[in-house]
């Protein structure tokens, strides 16, 4: 094994690679050949490192330096000045005031632990890291039944939004006599703000398969889909080579490790309605009909894709199961709170000094959360409100920033963890817009198939549009709330549902910005 | 019908339609049921697209079934009977027919199968015969016979041949070996072609027999008419249509009475029609229009449209269903039982019927099938025949525990070739049948403007014959044959076979019944529309 | 078993829907996509009620029935969400009732009249939909429309002509024929099942429209006069003009299930045709002309008579029908037979 005096890490994303990251890695490549250092310096991809809106990314080990929005320019100036004399590029460093008090304590990270850390796109190196352990363990030493209670006990809930308990979910379906049963990971991911589920695949891709493999194992399925939204294709293509090299491993395919268990995972790439994140049309879709959601019962554990018992799950969801079973569900309710076990990953968006995400304890406040993690309210602007859980979230004044974000304690507040977007507003944002371009969003992606919701979006939309025009009437505001309350009482799903909390919360916590409009 | 009463003892559908549901697998055979019997086909759709049944599609036409099917083949017309050898050979070869069905309820086994098993009917030698590929042919046969329960459906397809009673036994041989009669969701199903055809036959609109099927050469049943009708009666078997118009030509009969039927474009070699209808001495036509065969009448007496009266009609199901009067009928119309009765009284009888339902009382005491089928009980739904007493419910599949004749009768039936076969002079196949658009001689529905927008005269010619002759798409062409010839645009299409071409009879203007040939099948004396040689030309 | 509906104790059967068992115990309940032939698609949401001990307002038409089950249908809270659904589908598209044909048998009319909506009370923005009356019997007026689906399922379901299917997606949300053509360049075969199907005035009888209100026709059940099938028919009246307006199949008819094709529906202008034969003619010199019914009987009679006295039974013949009833074949068959003294009858069963 050989040394390195330093190692590079260069995050490979979405946003990195239109910033031009590959040209910017073969550069490096190029001028640590020209100064004779490719054996004291190696350069490692990795995904996203975790922040947003900072261009190309390299975190330099030891002293974990980050350089963001690196140009090619910039190259020649890091390798002579940093990695040859030791010298701190400061003018491209990461500002001290970002950075202070941003944890980066990966100890406490369940699912992004990898992230950032370990090249995406080599198996050996989660390998590297105890990868597939708890996929051997599972398979080769645990029942299907043992799992499923180990999950239950963990007290893990599903992350795409609604919480529902994990095992007790797995448990209707795992005693299911049925010729075929299908795992699904949900990576549909179209909540507004959320980009959490992507960078855990772009990151760390094997995490969600190992935690899959299991999945399926504990519930019986032998074939898994992972339905992802058609945007993400450096996702797709790293989820693809990884399942290519987990069957060139003999982890997926017929017999693995001589249990006897088959299992296939294949993707299947959606045209990225929002809707489809709901598990009965993410299934249709996956049929090839209509994204549209299906009357429950039967549920899809029951009867799902092409009828057959389906457990649909998110990718948090189940990028957590591998660390469950390799230290135990007791390791798991370390995390969290009481109710709410685990770790939540954050995406912090909005006017705050470092949009991105972060991987926190479930419980952690929301100050918490934007101060620390998110470098606090930007330009030095006061704090107004935070629209979370998505754009089906709430809109959170000032009053609540010491709420416990976690999924019980948010419903006291009529508020939702959601997906755990975070978007912060500071005192200059309008709620009028914001709550505007909130149901822009939902007129945009109702599917149609329901009354209340295909017309309710539009006759709100129509409502607030007159509102930010300058040509409502308070009265307008009752009406909104009027008929976003009927319409989360009759519409089909959740889609239909959602805008009574934005609405209402706009109008009770803000309504001052509401009545200005109307002199 | 001919062919069934054979084989079973009686000669309609076996099975009723929500039997559809419970068949496995069904086979469509000579019948193009999207066009002509569209409501049928949409059960046979629902239960493909909900899983319960795979579907057998086997027409030289890609019909619109075969959308649906799991196999389509298209056969050569005319080859049929080698088909059903063919599939009942490899059922045996392999073991796969109902030993203890053959054992029960069948007799004359050996019989048929030293004429399915001979080398002729292998595969190999029925691809030559058909153009299906043998393997196809296996595949058929596996997926039919493997099948717990699997149904036949045909039409004229099947009939219209000189060899039809022979096609018709086929069905029945293949569905006996296989065990699926008697049963829910099988069974042989003729699809009748008009709406009250089935009723016409069971009340004895046939030249042997009276209501019912009784036989007017059985001494017992002749007297049992004879002493109801209070008249003597003959014993002697009367004319088919065919037969008549033949007589008519040779001049030895010398009146036809004409109720609501167009000989003149239904019949077989249009120019022979037109000499018969011209050399009868006196014509009579009852009819709701002036049809082209009442052109020919010296009477001609207005009748009413079915709305315009009460009565039954019998589906194919040989379900009796009311028609309830709606209208009042135009000027002096009359009812057709009315008219008849009138002239009979003329001629010196006694009738009296006031209405239609005094008629079905009778009906229902003279005709054993329709003994429970009164006016009070058929209600809403309907009752399906047999049906012999007024507690009996009637019957939706036939045969269940014993044949009409007591055991089913199998057949050895031996391939034989069309009448006529294409040669130099006429190098294709002329086939015929309906538009989905259309019905029959179009007297109905060619009064909707609507209907004719939608599909008016053609002759279906594959994209190869239209090539090699130089036929675009819609370009008027001209079709001969040994009887004569028509004009109509061509419908160029891959839906047909190479050498064969398609023409629906329905237009007095494009009459396919100039073209095709009056060979008779010599026991059912039904002649074969659906092949004969013919010669398509441009014109210019 | 037994459920209480508004306080009132109902028979239901295992298996049955909470709406099924109130409709059929003559509660409404407004329901707009739900259709016996399409089934529950709980898709237009006027149909929910409460229900003790369940949260929220579940929907009437899939919910099935159980033992004990106390179900509210007219409670304030179930009317307020029925009124602002059903105000919805009324206020968006144009819902001329004045002018509409289906005005009087319309379900959205019913579920508006039922909840007290005089009038619309939300204001839409929308564009209007062009009017698609290509096909040769269907009028399309997709401002009408209410997406319930019905016409969908029954396209692809019932008659599975697969014609019919939803476009676009939310409020643009529109029905289509294939990839969007027009009705009448579509592969649609105009069965009409869309048209039997729409509850409200979207999928019309073309050649009906403007001809008579629905209140003014007679319903009379009768049989298909062409293929063998025998589906059952209504046919809708107008006694003062003798006129059959339109068709419709019978809903719960064993052969056709509702369902028709072209001919069955639409094919019915003969009956009225002004070609009809009126009178019984003779001819005379090659040319007919008009005669009374003694005249022609009696021509006729002593024709028949006259042949058969001269050249016997056996010259005469006769052909029945396959498409008159069963009390007049028999008739037929018993004049040649009896009268005429002859079995020379046959009709085109093979032809």
């Amino acid at each position: 094994m050989k040394f390195y005096r330093m190692t590079v890490l260069i995050g490979i994303d979405d946003q990195s690679l239109k910033a031009g990251a590959r040209e910017i890695e073969a550069l490096l490549n190029q001028e640590l050949n020209r100064s004779q250092l490719t054996d004291e310096v190696n350069v490692l991809e990795a995904g996203s490192l975790g922040f947003f809106g900072t261009g190309v990314t390299l975190m330099v080990y030891p002293g974990q330096v980050t350089y963001v929005n690196v140009k090619l320019e910039d190259i020649p100036e890091i390798v002579e000045e940093h990695f040859l004399k030791g010298r701190q590029v400061s003018r491209l460093t990461m500002k001290p005031s970002l950075t202070r008090g941003y944890d980066f304590n990966y100890r406490r990270r369940i699912v992004l632990d990898n992230s950032g850390l370990i090249n995406p796109e080599d198996i050996e190196e989660y390998i590297g890291t105890g990868g597939y352990e708890a996929w051997e363990k599972a398979l080769l030493e645990m029942k299907p039944g043992e799992i499923v209670e180990e999950v239950k006990q963990s007290g893990l809930r599903g992350r795409g939004g609604a919480g529902f308990p994990t095992g007790l979910k797995w448990s209707f379906t795992a005693p299911l006599e049925a010729d075929q049963k299908y795992f699904v990971i949900n990576a549909d991911e179209g909540e507004p703000g959320t980009f959490k589920d992507r960078l855990i695949m772009e990151g760390d891709p094997h995490k969600l398969l190992e935690g899959l493999m299991i999945s399926c194992y504990a519930v019986g399925a032998t074939k898994a889909y992972i339905y992802i939204r058609g945007e993400y294709s450096l996702c797709i293509e790293r989820l693809r080579q990884a399942i290519e090299q987990a069957h060139e491993y003999g982890l997926l395919g017929k017999n693995i490790f001589d249990s006897g268990f088959n299992l296939d995972i294949e993707i299947k790439v959606g045209a990225g309605a929002y809707v489809c994140g709901e598990e009965t049309a993410l299934i249709e879709s996956m049929e090839g009909k209509r994204g549209q959601p299906r009357s429950k019962p039967p549920f899809p554990g029951v009867k799902g894709a092409w009828q057959k018992p389906t457990v649909v799950n998110n990718v948090e969801t189940i990028a957590n199961i591998p660390a469950i079973l390799r230290n135990g569900a007791e390791w798991f309710q370390g995390f969290g709170t009481d109710k709410c076990t685990g770790t939540k990953v954050y995406t912090i968006l909005g006017d705050v000094m470092m949009p991105g995400l972060c991987e926190v304890d479930m419980g952690t406040t929301l100050r918490t959360i934007i101060e620390q993690y998110g470098g606090g309210v930007k330009n030095n602007r006061k704090f107004k409100a935070a629209l979370v859980g998505g754009a089906a979230g709430v809109f959170l004044p000032n009053s609540l920033l010491d709420v416990k974000m976690d999924y019980n304690n948010l419903r006291e507040y009529s508020a939702v963890l959601g997906s755990g977007a975070i978007l912060v507003m500071n005192e200059d944002a309008d709620m009028v817009d914001m709550l505007w371009s909130v149901i822009r969003f939902f007129r945009h992606e109702s599917c149609g198939k329901c009354t209340p919701c295909a017309k309710g979006n539009e006759l709100l939309f129509e409502i607030i549009n007159e509102v930010r025009q300058g040509r409502g009437r308070e009265e307008d505001l009752q009406e909104m709330v009027r008929i976003s309350e009927a319409m989360q009482q009759t519409s089909f799903c959740a889609l239909g549902q959602s805008l009574l909390m934005p609405i209402k919360s706009a109008v009770d916590n803000f309504r001052q910005d509401f009545l200005k409009r109307m002199k | 019908m001919a062919g069934l009463a054979a084989s079973f003892g009686s000669g309609a559908m076996t099975n009723d339609i929500a039997g559809i549901k419970k068949a496995d697998v069904i086979m469509i055979i000579g019948s193009d049921t999207g066009a002509a019997h569209p409501v049928i086909a949409a059960r046979i759709k629902q239960a493909v697209r909900e899983g319960l049944t795979k579907l057998i599609v086997i027409d030289p036409k890609r019909i619109t079934m075969a959308d649906y099917a799991e196999i389509y083949v298209a056969q050569r017309p005319g080859s049929d009977v080698a088909i059903f050898n063919c599939l009942m050979q490899v059922i045996l070869q392999n073991g796969w027919e109902d030993k203890e069905f053959i054992e029960n309820r069948l007799e004359k086994f050996d019989e048929l199968k030293n004429e399915v098993m001979k080398e002729k009917y292998s595969p190999a030698n029925v691809e030559k015969i058909s153009g299906i590929p043998a393997a196809k042919l296996v595949e058929i046969a596996e997926m039919f016979a493997k099948a717990e329960t699997a149904a036949i459906f045909y039409a004229m397809g099947i009939t219209q041949h000189t060899t039809g009673r022979d096609n018709v036994m086929s069905t029945a041989n293949l569905q006996m070996i296989c065990g699926n009669l008697g049963k829910a969701g099988g069974g042989v199903n003729p699809l009748r072609g008009q709406s009250n055809v089935q009723g016409a036959c069971d009340m004895g609109g046939l030249p042997n027999v009276f209501a019912g099927y009784q036989s007017v050469t059985d001494e017992k049943a002749r007297q049992k008419f004879e002493q109801a009708w209070n008249c003597e009666l003959s014993g002697k078997v009367g004319l088919t249509v065919v037969d008549m118009l033949d007589k008519a030509y040779e001049g030895s009969l010398k009146a036809l009475y004409v109720m609501g039927e167009n000989p003149y474009l239904s019949d077989p070699d249009q120019h022979h029609v037109i000499a018969a209808l011209e050399k009868i001495d006196f014509l009579v036509v009852q009819d709701m229009f002036m049809t082209e065969t009442a052109e020919f009448a010296d009477v001609v007496l207005p009748a009413v449209a079915y709305a315009e009266k009460d009565g039954h009609f019998t589906n194919t199901e040989r379900r009796v269903q009311r028609i309830r009067k709606a209208l009042n009928p135009p000027g002096e119309a009359k009812e057709d039982w009315e008219i008849i009765q009138m002239i009979a009284n003329k001629m010196g009888s006694d009738w009296s019927y006031r209405d239609a339902r005094d008629i079905c009382r009778e009906v229902n005491e003279l005709t054993p099938q329709y003994g429970g089928i009164t006016w009070e009980r058929v209600g809403r739904t309907g009752l399906q025949w047999p049906c012999p007493t007024d507690t009996h419910p009637g019957t939706a599949y036939l045969h269940k525990d014993r044949f009409s004749r007591g055991l089913g009768m199998l057949r050895g039936i031996e391939f034989i070739e069309p009448d006529e076969l294409p040669d130099e002079e006429y190098p294709l196949i002329l086939t015929t049948g309906r538009v989905l658009q259309q019905f029959h001689t179009g007297t109905m529905t060619r009064k909707t403007s609507g209907i004719n927008r939608l599909a008016g005269p053609m002759v279906m010619i594959s994209v190869d014959d239209a090539e090699s002759l130089g036929i675009a798409n819609s370009e008027t062409i001209k079709i001969a044959t040994r009887r004569g010839e028509i004009t109509a645009p061509a419908f160029v299409t891959r839906k047909i076979s190479t050498g064969v071409i398609y023409i629906p009879f329905h237009y007095k203007e494009s009459p396919a019944n100039r073209l095709t040939n009056p060979a008779l099948d010599p026991v059912a004396k039904i002649p074969e529309y659906k092949v004969c040689a013919a010669r398509i030309t441009k014109i210019s | 078993m037994k459920i209480i509906i508004n306080g009132q104790e109902i028979e239901a059967s295992p298996g049955e829907t909470v709406l099924n068992a109130a409709l059929r115990s003559g509660i409404y309940i407004p329901h707009l996509c739900y259709h016996p032939r399409t089934g529950p698609a709980a898709k237009c949401r006027a149909c929910v009620v409460e229900v003790e001990g369940t949260p929220g307002l579940p929907t009437s038409c899939n919910l099935p029935v159980r033992e004990g089950m106390v179900v509210s249908t007219d409670t304030e809270k179930v009317k307020n969400a029925q009124r602002v659904v059903v105000d919805l589908a009324l206020s968006s598209g144009r819902h001329d009732c004045l002018s509409c044909e289906q005005n009087g048998n319309c379900e959205l009319q019913d579920a508006a009249y039922y909840l007290g909506i005089e009038r619309p009370s939300f204001h839409f923005e929308q564009e209007r939909y062009p009017i698609d009356d290509s096909s040769e019997f269907v009028y399309v007026e997709r401002d009408k429309c209410i997406s319930c689906g019905r016409c969908v399922v029954g396209c692809n379901q019932n008659v599975v002509n697969e014609v019919l299917n939803f476009a676009n997606r939310g409020f643009e949300t529109k029905i289509v024929f294939d990839n969007d053509l027009k009705m009448g360049t579509s592969t649609c075969v105009q069965c009409g099942e869309c048209v039997q199907l729409c509850p409200v005035g979207a999928i019309i009888d073309k050649n009906a429209r403007g001809v008579a209100r629905n209140w003014e026709l007679d319903k009379v059940e009768t049989v298909c006069p062409y293929c063998g099938v025998g589906c059952q028919l209504v046919l809708h009246v107008d006694r003062r003009k003798n006129k059959i307006i339109r068709i419709t199949g019978v809903e719960d008819s064993p052969t056709n299930s509702g369902m028709l094709c072209v001919k069955g529906r639409y094919a019915f202008d003969f009956v009225g045709s002004s070609e009809r034969l009126t009178t019984p003619l003779i001819k005379e010199n090659g040319k007919f002309r008009e005669a009374d019914w003694e005249e022609a009987i009696a021509l006729i009679a002593d024709k028949f008579r006259l042949i058969r006295d001269e050249f016997g039974s056996d010259a005469l013949a006769g052909l029945a029908s396959a498409k008159v009833t069963n009390e007049e074949n028999y008739v037929f068959q018993k004049f040649m037979r009896r009268e005429v003294g002859t079995n020379n009858v046959d009709h085109c069963a093979r032809l």
